[in-house]
């Protein structure tokens, strides 16, 4: 019998180095990066051809045990650390990866002028509604009634649809799926760091350690099948509004699928080498 | 008058983005900010013809992280701005302190707190350069006495920045940065010019934050093979998080040490101390004022010396204790309300009489009254006694 293949996941993975993960048992995150690195696996990218960039909470612990050139950030700032990363080496490939509140609270402004400014960046939005890491405070997106740490009586502010956020901004690539759907996920995140121009995919995901278990969730396994349940693909929403057009979503539903995917926008490091160049050759 | 070749009428400012030029900075991430956006203005110029970056960020936050970024790329990076932009930026400036990202930062300064003066000139930010962000970190401070110093000493931030894999802070002030002078731009390869080391060993054997006994290990950019992990946290010498109490320890005291091991990094000028009963400490802009101020001083007959701080931080304490050691009184003029006075009293401990010089109304010193105050209090201290109350 010839011998057992090795892991795909696990040659990507600092194996040796820094395990076990600080998360808890039932967390979506390992998912997320199982999906992250059979995506760049797929794409064939070498490991040192990537950096891979967090700012601060579960998901900014990502880079710690992949092996890439890997760079944990402060809080909310993954974006510009990896601006600085890809115009300085326009080579890398730049992943970043960011929790909800990482992303849309403290890094909102970076977020949406990444966006603008359509840099070849790839960003994964984890988005659990809370902020995991300092025990479960309400965080952008989670949504209205339900409790968290500093939500006792329930949220009471309205929540970002990120997504919308992130098309509204400019960005080439738009996409959403859940830690339930992992090989749509694969497939999306590596269509978001093959594209040139700022790829976004947003993942539904789940804590169940602070949030699941504060609004009354009996597992985690109940809250990937909520996400499931959830989940309306776009394809099919859009069917059911041509035969219906007072369609709506239901309270608490969202679309998944690619929302944009439009390469086609000028790319910022394209953009500045072509300056470069025009500057140099004295036509401007 | 400067005569030579290539003489250029540059303000301070300007110096200072030409001097980062000439020390191949190749990457600048900035935000508008008076008075310091002239530098960024020279570098969207000028990035572009040498194929460097320029962008203006969001903010100043992202500025300062952007710089990092670009280090990390292999970059050699510097944002400039002024005393607000410059609180935004102080948890990344944290951030490339731990993990000894080489880079410079520029701050102009202006008057404070808040938004302040912000056409007009002070001295506010000396303590918050040193400790505006959180934890004990290792920092460089320069301040640049005139538009020549401002190419020469930004030439010497980067060179530190890279030789020691620390930011550093170049701390000009609203009048140099806007002030005009004539002077000899010094030719390429005139000024030494520190280059990144690349270490040329096997990618297993690269430790980013080994613990060497000369201070660091060359930082290698991303892409180049060398797969390695940085983080804010408390790193292991590997640069992975670790909460093991001896590796803690270990490496922050590296981190602060291998400054404090380096005497060559506190750069100071003496001015007409050899005899001098009477010595003035000052930085920057004032630095430049009080050598009117020594002038007037020596023709009414006190023998008035100045030691100039080029470093603040780490303190040239060896420079102010063989001050403190030989004259009667030490004068500490700054633009802000005693900043740098409370640090020559502690290496000073009460030898010489240390008399603090503030102004905090946007204008720079005149001379001539400091020098007055110089001739009053020293005939005082003879007249009357050491013990005096001489504070007018």
């Amino acid at each position: 019998m010839s011998q057992k293949p090795k892991s795909v996941v696990l040659s990507y993975l600092r194996a040796r180095k820094k395990f076990p993960t600080v998360w808890c048992p039932g967390c979506s995150l390992g998912i997320i990066m199982g999906s992250l690195i059979r995506a760049v696996h797929k794409l064939g990218i070498d490991k040192d051809e990537i950096a891979f960039v967090s700012g601060i909470g579960c998901t900014g612990r990502m880079p710690v045990y992949t092996d890439f050139n890997t760079l944990h950030g402060t809080h909310g700032r993954a974006l510009p650390f990896a601006t600085g990363i890809k115009l300085a080496r326009p080579s890398l490939k730049v992943i970043t990866a960011m929790g909800d509140g990482d992303s849309t609270a403290i890094g909102g402004n970076h977020f949406i002028h990444t966006c603008r400014r359509n840099l070849d960046l790839t960003a994964i939005i984890v988005n659990n509604y809370i902020y995991g890491m300092t025990g479960g405070q309400y965080s952008p997106t989670t949504p209205v009634g339900r409790r968290a740490s500093t939500a006792p009586y329930g949220m009471i502010e309205t929540p970002f649809d990120i997504c919308n956020l992130a098309q509204a901004a400019g960005a080439a690539f738009v996409a959403r799926t859940t830690s339930y759907h992992a090989a749509a996920m694969t497939e999306l995140i590596a269509r978001a760091v093959d594209i040139r121009g700022f790829a976004v995919v947003e993942v539904m995901s789940h804590c169940y350690t602070t949030y699941g278990r504060r609004n009354r969730y009996v597992n985690p396994v109940e809250m990937m099948e909520e996400e499931k349940k959830l989940a309306v693909p776009l394809k099919a929403y859009q069917k059911l509004k041509e035969k219906d057009p007072a369609y709506a979503l239901k309270p608490g539903q969202y679309l998944t699928g690619v929302f944009t995917d439009d390469d086609s926008r000028p790319e910022f490091t394209q953009v500045y080498a072509d300056l470069c160049q025009r500057v140099q050759g004295g036509s401007i | 008058m400067a005569t030579g070749k290539n003489l250029q009428f540059y303000s301070g400012n300007e110096a200072i983005a030409h001097g980062a030029l000439y020390a191949g900075c190749d990457f600048f991430a900035g935000y508008p900010i008076t008075p310091s956006t002239e530098v960024a203005e020279i570098m969207a110029l000028e990035q572009p013809k040498r194929g460097g970056s320029f962008i203006q960020m969001e903010d100043e936050i992202a500025s300062m992280a952007a710089i990092i970024g670009g280090a990390m790329g292999g970059a050699k990076s510097m944002t400039a701005t002024s005393g607000p932009g410059f609180s935004l930026m102080q948890e990344n400036l944290g951030y490339a302190a731990m993990i000894e990202a080489p880079c410079v930062v520029v701050n102009v300064m202006r008057g404070g707190p808040s938004t302040g003066l912000p056409t007009k000139v002070a001295q506010g930010d000396v303590m918050q350069a040193r400790w505006g962000t959180h934890g004990d970190h290792p920092i460089i401070v320069l301040t640049p006495e005139s538009v020549l110093e401002c190419f020469t000493l930004v030439v010497e931030a980067f060179n530190l920045a890279e030789r020691f894999r620390t930011p550093v802070v170049f701390l000009a002030d609203e009048m140099i940065g806007h002030m005009y002078e004539v002077f000899s731009v010094p030719e390429s390869g005139e000024l030494p010019v520190v280059e990144r080391e690349i270490a040329e060993r096997p990618a297993e054997w690269y430790r980013p934050f080994e613990l060497t006994a000369h201070g660091t290990v060359p930082l290698i950019p991303f892409g180049e093979g060398y797969r390695y992990h940085v983080t804010g946290l408390t790193h292991d010498e590997d640069g992975f998080p670790t909460g093991v109490p001896a590796e803690c320890g270990r490496m922050l005291g590296h981190l602060c040490a291998k400054l404090d091991m380096n005497p060559e990094i506190r750069m100071t000028e003496r001015v007409d101390l050899d005899d001098a009963d009477v010595a003035v400490i000052a930085y920057g802009c004032t630095a430049r004022t009080m050598r009117r101020t020594l002038y007037a001083a020596r023709r009414a007959g006190v023998k008035a010396g100045m030691l100039r701080l080029k470093t603040l931080w780490p303190l040239p304490e060896k420079a102010i204790d063989e001050v403190c050691d030989r004259v009667e009184l030490v004068l500490v003029p700054e633009l802000n309300l005693g900043q740098l006075v409370g640090e020559v009293e502690r290496v000073n401990r009460g030898r010489a009489r240390v008399l603090p010089v503030n102004r905090v109304d946007g204008e720079i010193f005149n001379p001539y009254d400091v020098a007055d105050l110089i001739v009053r209090t020293q005939r005082g201290m003879r007249e009357k006694g050491e013990t005096a109350d001489f504070l007018f």
